[in-house]
C-alpha cells in the first residue's frame, strides 16, 4: 500500500519551535559527550609508557588473554583510575558550580570561593603536618580529613545562615568568610611546617590525579551517581530559581527547602571530589559558564553539559599535564585554568548575548 | 467564594496590616487601591502565603486554605517586571505548570504554552530570553504565565504598571474576561483609579493597613476617600458609558 504525498505531509507535522530549541541543546550535549569519549581515551594513550591504541582498546574491553600484560597493568592499574577520577571530579565540580551559582544566584560562586576547597586542604595539611593517621586505614587519612573538613565548612556556612535566614546573600557572606578562614587556618599550618612536610603539602594543595586508586574512584563516582539523581529531581524547581526567589515561591517551589536541600548535595560532592585529588578551583566556577551559554538555564539539559564540560576540561587538563614535561606529570590543578580561561573567553567573544 | 478572616501582618515590631476581613466572589475582578507603603503588596503576598500572616483563608470549594495548599491554588505575579533572565520566554510560561513538568514536556503542554503567548501577541518572542525583551513585554509575558497556571485564585501587583495605554486596556480586559469566564477570583493592586473603575468589579481602599473602603466603583469612589487615600484633590466625571474617570487636580 503506497501513501499519497498530500496524506504523507498531513501525517508528518512540524516540530515545534520549543523541540527544535530542546533539539539544539542536545546536539550541544551529544557533541561534548562525543568529545569527552575522545579525549577520554587520548588520556589513557598519552603517558610516558607509548602505547598502541589498539593495544589499550584491548585492553579496555578486557581482552586480557589477548593483551600484552605490561600494556593491561598500565591501562587498568594507572591510567585508567587516573582518567576516570579526572573525569568524575571534573563532573563533580562542573555540576556543584552550576548549582552553586542557580542556588546562590550569583555567577561568582563556587564550591571553590565558598570556602570548601580551602577546608578540604585545611583537613590534608593538618594531617600531613601532625602525621596523624586513621587506625586500620592509614593511606586513606588525608582523604578522610579533606572530606570532614570540607563538610564541617558547609556546617559553618549553613549555621550561620540557619541563625540570620537561608538568603543567597548571607550564604555567600558565610562562605567567604569561611574561604579566609580556612586559608588562613591552612597558611599557618603550613609556616609551621617544616621544609619536607611543606612539600608534601604544597604537592597536595596543587591537585594531582596520581593520587587516583579504584577506591577511590568508586566512592567519587557513588557520590556523584546519588547526587545527580537527586538534582535531576529538582530540576525544573532549580529552573524557576533563576527568575528570582519571590517568582520561584509564587510557583510554589519551597526556596529556603530547596536551597538547603541542593547545598548539602553540592557540598557532598564536592568534598568527595577534592578528598582524594586535592584543591582544584577553576572548573567549579568555569564550567558552568561554558554549559550556560551554549544550552541557557534549562537545568535538564544545563546540569548534565556541565558535567560533560568539567570532565573535558579535567580530561583535557589531564592531557596536557602529561604533554608539558616528557616523562613528568605536572599538577593537574596548575593545568585547569591554562586549558579553560582560552576556551572561556574565546566563547565570551564569540557570544553576543549575555548568560547571567 | 474566598473569604479572608481577621488578616494580621507585622514586619518586625511594626503592624502592616491590621484585622482585615473580605469575602471574595468566583468570577470576580477586585481592585485593590491605597497610596505607597498602605499594605497592598503585602495582603497579596499573605493572600498568597509567601509571607507569615495571622488570620485564616476560607475557599467554598476547597475549604481552610493553609500556605501550602494556597500555592497550589494561587497564581501570584510580583510587581518587579524588571527582573531579567536568561530563561527564554516559553519557558517562563511552562514553568507556571511547575508541577506538571517531567524530564520530558508533553507536547499538549507546549502547544497550550504557545497558545497562551500567542494571545498576548508574544509568539514571536517564544524562543527569546528574558532579557532580550523589553519590561513591558517582560510584565506581558508573566501575566501570560499567571493565566496559563489557571489558578483558583489570581493575584497581580501592579500588573500594568510597565505598559503602553494599549495594553494597560488589553491586559485589564483580558485578566476580568479570564476570571468571568473561569470562576477566578482575581485582586489586582492597582495605581490608575481610572483603569481601576473601567474594569474592576469591586474596589477594595486600603490607608495605614486597614480596609477604610469597599464596593462597587460607583459607590466608593468620592473626592472626599480620593483625598484621604492618596492626599489629592481630585475630579470624578461621569462618562457617557458610565465609567467614572479621575483627573487630579493638586496635591494638598
Amino acid at each position: 500500500m503506497t501513501i499519497e504525498a498530500s496524506t504523507y505531509k498531513e501525517v508528518i507535522t512540524e516540530p515545534s519551535a520549543y523541540t527544535k530549541m530542546i533539539n539544539r541543546r542536545l546536539f550541544w550535549l551529544f557533541l561534548s559527550l562525543g568529545l569527552l569519549l575522545t579525549l577520554t581515551l587520548t588520556d589513557i594513550l598519552v603517558g610516558p609508557a607509548f602505547l598502541n591504541v589498539f593495544d589499550v582498546l584491548d585492553a579496555l574491553m578486557m581482552a586480557r588473554e589477548n593483551t600484552d600484560p605490561t600494556v593491561y597493568v598500565i591501562v587498568h592499574s594507572i591510567r585508567l583510575p587516573m582518567t576516570l577520577m579526572a573525569l568524575i571530579v571534573g563532573a563533580s565540580l562542573g555540576i556543584a558550580g552550576v548549582q552553586m551559582q542557580t542556588i546562590l544566584g550569583n555567577p561568582l560562586a563556587s564550591p571553590y570561593t565558598l570556602g570548601f576547597s580551602a577546608a578540604a586542604g585545611f583537613g590534608a595539611a593538618l594531617t600531613i603536618v601532625f602525621g596523624i593517621q586513621l587506625p586500620y586505614l592509614p593511606e586513606f587519612t588525608v582523604p578522610v580529613a579533606a572530606f570532614l573538613m570540607a563538610c564541617l565548612a558547609c556546617g559553618l556556612v549553613y549555621g550561620f545562615a540557619h541563625l540570620r535566614g537561608v538568603t543567597a546573600e548571607i550564604m555567600i557572606l558565610a562562605g567567604i568568610a569561611t574561604l579566609f578562614l580556612f586559608q588562613s587556618l591552612q597558611s599557618l599550618v603550613q609556616y609551621m611546617a617544616s621544609p619536607e612536610v611543606l612539600q608534601e603539602i604544597v604537592f597536595w594543595l596543587f591537585g594531582s590525579m596520581l593520587k587516583a586508586t579504584w577506591f577511590s574512584v568508586s566512592v567519587s563516582a557513588g557520590i556523584l551517581l546519588i547526587a545527580v539523581i537527586v538534582l535531576a529531581r529538582n530540576s525544573w524547581k532549580l529552573t524557576a530559581l533563576r527568575l528570582g526567589d519571590e517568582r520561584a515561591r509564587s510557583l510554589g517551589v519551597n526556596v529556603q527547602h530547596l536551597r538547603i536541600k541542593i547545598f548539602f548535595v553540592v557540598s557532598l560532592l564536592t568534598a568527595g571530589a577534592v578528598a582524594f585529588v586535592g584543591t582544584i578551583g577553576f572548573i567549579g566556577l568555569v564550567a558552568p559558564h561554558i554549559a550556560r551559554m551554549l544550552v541557557g538555564e534549562d537545568h535538564r539539559i544545563l546540569m548534565p553539559l556541565a558535567g560533560l564540560m568539567g570532565a573535558l576540561l579535567m580530561v583535557g587538563a589531564s592531557i596536557v599535564s602529561k604533554l608539558i614535561s616528557p616523562g613528568y606529570v605536572v599538577p593537574i590543578g596548575i593545568v585547569t585554568a591554562v586549558i579553560g580561561v582560552p576556551f572561556l573567553f574565546s566563547l565570551i567573544l564569540m557570544r553576543k548575548k549575555s548568560h547571567w | 467564594m474566598f473569604r479572608i478572616s481577621n488578616l494580621s501582618v507585622n514586619y518586625a515590631s511594626h503592624r502592616v496590616l491590621e484585622n482585615i476581613n473580605a469575602s471574595l466572589k468566583p468570577g470576580s475582578f477586585t481592585a485593590l487601591l491605597g497610596s505607597n507603603g498602605t499594605g497592598k503588596s503585602t495582603l497579596l503576598k499573605a493572600m498568597a502565603g509567601l509571607i507569615p500572616a495571622k488570620g485564616s483563608f476560607y475557599h467554598s470549594d476547597h475549604g481552610e486554605l493553609t500556605p501550602q495548599k494556597r500555592g497550589d491554588l494561587v497564581a501570584y505575579m510580583p510587581q518587579d517586571a524588571g527582573a531579567t533572565s536568561s530563561l527564554t520566554v516559553i519557558e517562563v510560561i511552562l514553568l507556571g505548570r511547575l508541577r506538571s513538568l517531567g524530564m520530558r514536556v508533553p507536547e499538549c503542554l507546549q502547544i497550550e504554552a504557545s497558545e497562551s503567548l500567542a494571545s498576548f501577541g508574544l509568539k514571536s518572542l517564544e524562543n527569546r530570553t528574558l532579557d532580550e525583551i523589553s519590561g513591558g513585554q517582560r510584565q506581558l509575558v508573566y501575566l501570560a504565565q499567571s493565566l496559563f497556571r489557571n489558578p483558583s485564585i489570581l493575584l497581580l501587583d501592579e500588573p500594568t504598571a510597565a505598559l503602553d495605554l494599549r495594553h494597560q486596556l488589553l491586559v485589564l480586559d483580558r485578566v476580568a474576561n479570564h476570571c468571568h469566564r473561569n470562576d477566578t477570583v482575581a485582586m489586582a493592586a492597582m495605581h490608575d483609579i481610572s483603569l481601576a473603575a473601567k474594569h474592576a468589579d469591586r474596589l477594595i481602599c486600603l490607608s495605614q493597613g486597614n480596609i477604610v473602603a469597599d464596593g462597587v466603583p460607583e459607590d466608593v469612589l468620592t473626592e472626599p476617600l480620593i483625598r484621604e487615600l492618596y492626599g489629592v484633590e481630585a475630579d470624578i466625571i461621569k462618562g457617557t458609558n458610565g465609567t467614572l474617570h479621575i483627573t487630579p487636580l493638586r496635591a494638598v
